[in-house]
């Protein structure tokens, strides 16, 4: 028996799309199969199909050879099929060893054998080198430890076929390499592993075979060894790709931000989250940050934009003192703000594609008239814009932002921000989850917005992303900033280094 | 009657359709509920009893107007839960300023006399601004402090009750029936030409009034820049705060509307001219408890609110009718309770409404 589970032939049709159009996955025991496609090609369904949470049109599934209808998730779990979400279903206020055992406790006479449970965590975190403090609360542990515990949630339920579905859209560059580690320990133990991505270079690095996946469609399964990245991102994306960012080199003019001597208090503990930082970003210029997540770029970008306040030094933009001004003053006078988390600080769900992309805007003489919202402005600014940044929506301005792709919805950010003709635009992790063709469109963008003389601040935790963006890049390690280089002068090694805090440059 | 309204409304496209016709079908369930545990209750006369409630305010132009008049108040108290809703408040304190807004109403209505034609305007005003002050409160505490809304409003009921107590002691007392004294002719609403349409009922213009504000506040949320800071701070504060709008003094604004609302709800019903005095007893006033079930069933839509408030007032004038089968009038709240839990699911049938929409929109292509 060759394949320890088949999906053959999946169709399954949703309102107006097919989603899995005649889509065969094949997983062999002991591999890592990636399943590659832009958002909204059909891996999520496919798995959602796996599951059992979706019934298919079409096409069977068979385990070991053998079909099986899957009912539901409780189904898969039992036929030993475990998923990690790309956001982890864990209880924050249990320990690790509390949430491993979440659902299977071992119970004698209604009460918790929770020691037993304790001997086999540590014992597959032992086989496995999946070191975790079992009675560490989940709060207080790392996003890649959380990982882990999620991990163990699965080989706890003895599970044979491990779902990783984007897993490190939310790690830094070691946590990632620790988690590759893993895997591959994982597949030598016999451990099927299906690895949901659409990073090309982690699929090189880890995978067995990948499979294809392109508006529901399936495009073929290739062993990794065989194709070279160009090829994989051809597939996804139906066209050549240019993974390269294409800049022409920059003439950096007047500063736009500088910020001097910036400090941060933190609410809870003595050291401070930005200290003593300064920092200056110049008409035409790309400045990145980069650092790993939780050294003080949150708490920086915060307060430039104004949504925490600085305990002592200034910041200034074009040279007038925005210290201690509102959030809103900020917006007008020049300052666009692209956030990390799109979905709960950039847009509101709930309002339509219109409505966001005059969210900064409602109160300009040009929308409004006596305190009333004049529509036809509104809906014509929306298809100037829908137009002119390429959104995608069922239905122009009208459509709920809620039902649009995250690519579309980052797209919607970008056209408002951009559209405002900011002279400052800041983009915390503009292309985390997005797929190749929206980062080349996002990276585009921000070129195109420096080469009219912006000044663009990106904080980014890729390091791929950073070396290619930037024109010059700063490291950020506790709170300071510890390198200030040009990409053509360092390597990724070095700035990993310095984003480790076992090296330091001049600053600034 | 009502029924049939929200039928016409109901657009062609089910998905838009979907929030009204939810409603209908939590009205129909709970109905249904209704007319079970009559059948318990007193299985012979359970069908009379039913029929009461679906007919009794339909015998006369009389009964027409007093459903009108019932709903006038709790019109209100709808709207201003409602309002508080959509900024993602839960204004529970509705009680509070609805009785506020009475008394402003009544010590306005009674020692103002002075003011002429203009009397009853100004007591309007006052039970406002009475209504508006005690939900300025709680919303202060939520701005600033963080302060939940749900307890700062069920205290603030409270002191508003006893409160009341005292200031109409002080000011507007009359001992012997140990309630307010009556308003002055010229503090009562003009009847605004409904006496004519129904006639020997206590309806008068504060329905009218009542009307017009649910256009007004459909017109404020929909359409206009202040309406349109509300939903988003409602929809997602933290995405509001970027865009840089004000959070606090939306929050402190829609508390304070929301709280003259409630207030101009007292001061219709006790400007009515109908005998209603505020009688000196520790009861909180519960037409703010039925606002909250009114906004419910109107999805929290102005519109809404105003049908499902009208919808309220006419079971409630049907019911009373019940006695005259045998029936506790406490049947008709029993009734009453249970369409609002349907209406808590009627968000739930909303979205698989959407989703029987959704696949037949997938079978045609």
């Amino acid at each position: 028996m060759e394949y320890i589970i088949e999906m053959l032939n999946i169709v399954k049709d949703f309102p107006g799309i097919r989603a899995n159009d005649d889509v065969t996955l094949q997983i062999k025991k002991g591999e890592i199969h990636a399943l590659l496609g832009e958002n909204g090609a059909g891996k999520s369904t496919l798995m959602s199909v796996l599951f059992g949470m979706y019934k298919p049109e079409g096409g069977t599934i068979k385990l070991r050879g053998e079909t099986v209808q899957i009912s539901g998730p409780k189904m898969a779990n039992f036929l030993g099929i475990g998923m990690v979400h790309q956001h982890f279903m864990l209880v924050h206020n249990f320990t690790v060893l509390q949430n491993i055992i979440l659902g299977v406790e071992t119970t004698k006479n209604g009460f918790l054998k929770i020691e037993e449970a304790r001997e086999k965590v540590l014992a597959l975190s032992e086989q496995y080198g999946l070191k975790v403090d079992p009675d560490a609360l989940i709060s207080e542990i790392t996003v890649g430890m959380q990982q882990r515990v999620e991990i163990l949630k699965m080989l706890y339920r003895d599970n044979d076929i491990l779902i990783f579905d984007e897993p490190t859209a939310v790690l830094t560059p070691q946590e990632i390499d620790e988690l590759m580690e893993i895997m591959r320990g994982l597949a030598q133990e016999g451990k099927s592993i299906i690895f949901i991505t659409h990073k090309l270079d982690e699929i090189k690095r880890v995978a067995d075979r990948c499979t294809v996946l392109r508006r529901g469609k399936c495009i073929g399964t290739v062993n990794v060894s065989d194709v070279t990245v160009e090829d994989m991102s051809e597939m996804m994306v139906g066209r050549k790709v240019i993974l390269h960012v294409e800049k022409k080199p920059n003439e950096p003019g007047k500063p736009v931000l500088e910020v001097k001597n910036l400090t941060v208090k933190s609410d809870r503990s003595k050291k401070n989250k930005v200290q003593n930082l300064s920092l200056e970003v110049k008409e035409g210029e790309i400045v990145c940050i980069a650092g790993i997540d939780g050294n003080g770029q949150s708490e920086l970008v915060y307060a430039i934009g104004g949504l925490i306040p600085a305990d002592s030094g200034q910041i200034l933009l074009k040279d007038e003192d925005i210290t201690n001004k509102s959030i809103r003053y900020r917006s007008i006078h020049g300052f666009s703000h692209i956030p990390e988390d799109r979905h709960k600080h950039g847009l509101i769900l709930d309002y339509n594609l219109a409505e966001n992309l005059m969210l900064l805007e409602y109160f300009e003489p040009r929308f409004q008239s006596h305190g009333f919202i004049k529509d036809s402005e509104m809906f014509s600014h929306a298809d100037r814009l829908i137009e002119q940044f390429d959104i995608r929506s069922s239905e122009g301005g009208r459509t709920k932002v809620r039902s649009m792709s995250g690519g579309n919805q980052q797209k919607a950010i970008v056209a408002r921000e951009l559209s405002r003709n900011p002279d400052l635009l800041l983009a915390v992790q503009p292309t985390r989850g997005l797929d190749v063709g929206a980062i080349e469109y996002m990276h585009s963008q921000i070129v195109k917005a420096r080469d009219i003389g912006k000044a663009v601040l990106v904080v980014s935790f890729e390091l791929s992303e950073v070396m290619q963006l930037a024109d010059r890049i700063l490291v950020m390690y506790e709170g300071e900033i510890v390198a200030n280089v040009k990409p053509s002068e360092v390597t990724e090694n070095e700035l990993g280094m310095y984003m480790a805090g076992a090296k330091r440059g001049n600053a600034v | 009657m009502n029924d049939k309204k929200k039928i016409k409304l109901a657009m062609p496209d089910l998905s838009r359709a979907a929030g009204p016709l939810s409603s209908i079908f939590a009205i129909i369930v709970g109905l249904i509920i209704g007319l079970i545990i009559l059948l318990f209750a007193n299985s012979s006369k359970a069908l009379a009893g039913f029929g009461w409630i679906i007919g009794g305010s339909l015998q006369s132009a009389k009964d027409i107007g007093n459903v009108f008049y019932y709903a006038t108040p709790i019109i209100m108290t709808g709207l201003s839960v409602a309002l508080a809703f959509r900024t993602s408040l839960f204004n529970i304190g509705a009680s509070g300023q609805f009785i506020m807004g009475a008394l402003g109403a009544v010590m306005v209505g009674v020692h103002a006399d002075f003011l002429g034609s203009f009397h009853w305007v100004a007591a309007l005003l006052a039970s406002m601004v009475f209504g508006a002050v005690w939900a300025f409160l709680p919303g202060l505490l939520k701005a600033f402090y963080n302060v939940n809304e749900v307890i700062s409003c069920i205290m603030t009921n409270y002191i508003g009750m006893y409160l009341v107590n005292i200031l109409v002691r002080a000011t507007v007392y009359h001992k012997l029936t140990n309630r307010s004294v009556p308003v002055k002719a010229t503090a009562n609403i003009p009847k605004m030409g409904l006496d004519k349409l129904f006639p020997d009922s206590m309806v008068n213009g504060g329905f009218l009034i009542a009307v017009l504000i649910s256009i007004l506040i459909y017109i404020m949320l929909n359409k206009t820049t202040f309406g349109f800071e509300l939903k988003a701070c409602g929809y997602n504060k933290d995405a509001s705060l970027y865009a840089g709008i004000n959070s606090k003094k939306n929050i402190i604004l829609a508390m304070v509307i929301s709280g003259a609302l409630a207030g101009i709800g007292g001061g219709l019903l006790y400007l009515a001219g109908s005998g209603k005095y505020i009688y000196v007893e520790d009861i909180l006033a519960p037409e703010g408890f039925t606002g909250i079930s009114v906004a419910l069933l109107g999805m929290s839509h102005p519109i809404g609110t105003l049908f499902a408030g009208i919808f309220i007032a006419y079971i409630t004038v049907g019911g009373s009718y019940m006695q005259l089968s045998g029936f506790v009038p406490e049947i008709i709240d029993i009734i009453t309770a249970t369409i609002i839990y349907f209406a808590a699911f009627a968000q739930i049938l909303r979205g698989a409404l959407q989703r029987i929409h959704f696949r037949k929109a997938g079978d045609r292509s």
